[in-house]
């Protein structure tokens, strides 16, 4: 049984008709009922500002960034690479205003993007000052003991990774202690690029990890990015240039949701899956990728203008994954 | 003189050593006072208004700690605002948000502040309707659902006063607990929709404490006033004193009413239903029946069926009033509790009247009586049935 008072609510229409339509011109005009679908002032994207820096990160210079470690040439003519990884808790801001108690390589989310080139061989040097035991697990093939799953290191410890980069594609890392749901979405990863031994054509490079943030702990993210603060590159959009060819790295490193996905608008993009070959895949304007899977894309812009970018998962969009590209030059083609 | 500086010193005493004991406590009590694990943040949205390509949310820091706004979702999308006086709102402090957003009327909107500190405050709208300003229009119009739900009714039912004169005395005392009845089932409605937006109001309000301290407080206070007037009325005047009281009790409960009425409009839980206000007619003309049953034995005048109309309905009207255009849910709650309180001491006059110096359980339990009671019930049952249509 519906109380009086419940009655009340459901059942005021009724006697609302008698005077509906004073009611409707006293609310302002709104007699359709509906509001036109466009934002209120006429803005494509009806998102609260964004700073250019965070602290010491700058997501803009973090898009082309990548870590070649301390490089030496061997006896024998392989190159070796040195890369210093410290796991440590930190305070991120992951959309302005809203700080995020995170577990970070090196003080960021993602981690630093580390490179090299088929063959190298790798010396990770890892050490841990988060305030829970973590290890490094890299994708890719090495042995067991380098696969950071069985030897954890705990607060206070350290361990180097040493292994050959193989084959050349795009992989990730990521920490691979247990709990390790919480341990990925506190933000224990990065993206691992190991260039083929013949490089690909001359491009202008740039690292996008696609992520959320779950930050009331409830289980759900709150926040999806691209390298770490929403809304960044729609704020900001990332300058290019008319005819450039552009070569987006892509990893999917969202926690919770199976997947997430990149669409680039008034464009079509070569799809390389995984960059394990060199050959495209695809040629189209959407990629799905699952969690953990990673892909490289390479496409240039014919006219300038403003375009955008962004999962088309409209809600992930709508939580902070978009961005544009700003590009700049005059038409090549007519 | 000596005697009352005595007696406001014995009465500072205690004041002054609790100050020197939450002095310590604030300077030095700090092992004390600090917790290993930090305060969590709590805001409550207590209200959200749609205004013409706005979404207007009243916040409210009930949380221990100062707490700032930092991000806005509507339905789950990241959403610009602006905000006053101030993004971080000190505890108890209040802020209203702007939300630039094309909601659409007659749906269900989401609304999401999330803070400084990651934690997301959420409140669910369940139909979005546009937020009626103070107009003369909208005055108007809360003013004829007033009268329609609460002001007819009543004197619908006044009209059984000539029935009621022709009864024996045997039947008044049925209708006069058929009037019991009503009033208990008025009254635990009141009560029961009381501790319903006691339930949705920050703990900080203390919901049940407002709750006890309306009902006893206006139980009490109409004691003490129809004490007083009994002594002052001639000694014939019973039956006129207790219609009165009825009437103001039941004024008061439809004072609740109304701002229910107000408040289903503001708070976007209107849903269209023509026939369900007839219901409601039929539901509240049993109040009249009420207010009429302890006149039967006398003639009163014609103005009075006017005033005790009035004071019964009336209130509704002015209830929709505060209820659209001012609505707080601790208010409302204050109100419906009061308008409990006044049920039930009415409630026991009703008794007393019929019971003629008779214990009150006694006079009940005759079958009369008893029948009275639960046909009261049952009519109130029923006609609540149109309404839950």
């Amino acid at each position: 049984m519906v109380s009086r008072r419940e009655f009340l609510k459901y059942g005021l229409g009724g006697t609302a008709a008698l005077g509906a339509a004073t009611l409707a011109a006293s609310a302002g005009g709104q007699t359709s009922g509906h509001v036109p679908a466009a934002g209120a002032s006429g803005h494509a994207v009806m998102i609260p500002k964004v700073p250019r820096t965070f602290g010491d990160f700058n997501p803009m210079a973090f898009l082309t960034s990548f870590d070649y470690g301390r490089v030496q040439r061997l006896s024998d003519g392989t190159t070796l690479r040195e890369y210093k990884i410290v796991a440590v808790d930190k305070e991120i801001e992951v959309a302005p205003g809203v700080k995020f108690p995170a577990w970070t390589y090196n003080g960021t989310v993602p981690g630093p993007t580390l490179r090299c080139t088929e063959g190298d061989l790798l010396r990770v040097h890892f050490t841990n000052a988060g305030s829970h035991p973590h290890t490094i697990h890299f994708h890719g093939i090495h042995p067991d003991n380098m696969d950071g799953v069985f030897e954890i290191v705990p607060t206070g410890g350290t361990f180097t990774y040493e292994f050959h980069a193989e084959p050349f594609g795009l992989f990730l890392y990521h920490c691979h202690v247990m709990p390790i749901k919480a341990h990925i979405h506190k933000g224990l990863y990065g993206a691992f690029l190991v260039d083929p031994r013949q490089p690909r054509p001359p491009a202008r490079e740039m690292i996008m990890v696609m992520n959320g943030f779950d930050t009331d702990l409830d289980g759900e993210n709150e926040f999806y990015t691209v390298n770490g603060v929403a809304n960044y590159y729609a704020a900001h959009p990332i300058p290019v240039k008319v005819g450039e060819l552009i070569r987006v790295y892509l990893v999917n490193l969202t926690e919770f949701d199976l997947i997430n996905s990149f669409h680039l608008h008034a464009n079509m993009f070569r799809l390389y899956r995984t960059g394990t070959n060199l050959t495209q895949y695809e040629y189209t304007d959407t990629v799905m990728l699952c969690q953990g899977e990673r892909c490289v894309l390479e496409f240039t812009y014919k006219y300038p203008g403003k375009y955008m970018f962004h999962a088309h998962q409209s809600e992930f969009a709508e939580l902070g994954w978009m961005g544009f590209f700003e590009v700049t030059g005059s038409t090549g083609v007519g | 003189m000596s005697t009352k500086l005595r007696l406001a010193l014995t009465f500072l005493l205690p004041l002054v050593a609790l100050g020197i004991l939450v002095a310590f406590l604030l300077t030095r009590g700090h092992t004390l006072l600090g917790s290993p694990v930090p305060p969590v943040e709590k805001l409550t949205i207590t209200r959200a208004l749609f205004r013409p390509q706005v979404i207007e949310v009243r916040v409210l820091n009930n949380g221990p700690i100062p707490a700032s706004v930092a991000q806005v979702t509507v339905n789950e999308a990241l959403w610009d605002f602006s905000i006053t006086p101030n993004p971080t709102m000190p505890r108890l402090g209040q802020a209203v948000i702007s939300i630039p957003y094309p909601w659409v009327a007659g749906e269900p909107h989401n609304i999401a502040i999330i803070t400084a500190t990651g934690l997301k405050f959420q409140k669910q709208v369940e139909i979005a309707a546009p937020a009626p300003s103070p107009s003369p229009g909208a005055f108007g119009l809360f003013a004829l659902l007033g009268v329609y739900v609460g002001v007819i009714p009543v004197f619908l039912g006044l009209l059984w006063f000539p029935f009621l004169k022709r009864l024996g005395d045997q039947w008044l005392d049925f209708f006069m607990s058929l009037t019991a009845g009503l009033l208990i089932f008025l009254g635990l409605d009141a009560l029961k929709e009381a501790f319903e937006v006691s339930g949705r109001i920050p703990d900080l309000f203390q919901g049940v404490a407002i709750i006890a301290a309306g009902t006893a407080g206006s139980f009490l206070l109409l004691i003490a006033i129809s004490q007083k007037l009994s002594k002052r009325l001639p000694s014939g005047s019973a039956g006129f004193l207790l219609a009165y009281m009825i009437s103001i009790g039941i004024g008061l409960h439809n004072l609740g009413e109304g701002l229910a009425i107000g408040a289903a409009y503001v708070l976007g839980e209107v849903a269209l239903g023509a026939f369900l206000v007839i219901g409601f007619t039929i539901h509240n003309t049993t109040e009249g029946l009420a207010i009429v049953s302890p006149l039967a034995q006398s003639k009163p005048p014609l103005r009075h069926f006017l005033w005790l109309g009035l004071i019964a309905g009336a209130p509704t009207i002015l209830g929709s009033w505060i209820g659209g255009f001012t609505y707080s849910d601790p208010a409302s709650v204050l109100f419906l509790s009061i308008g409990a309180g006044a049920i039930f001491q009415v409630v026991r006059e009703v008794i007393r009247y019929r019971a003629r110096g008779a214990p009150v359980l006694q006079a009940l339990g005759t079958p009369v009586n008893f029948s009275g009671l639960l046909c009261g019930f049952l009519l109130m049952y029923v006609t609540s049935l149109f309404v839950a249509a």
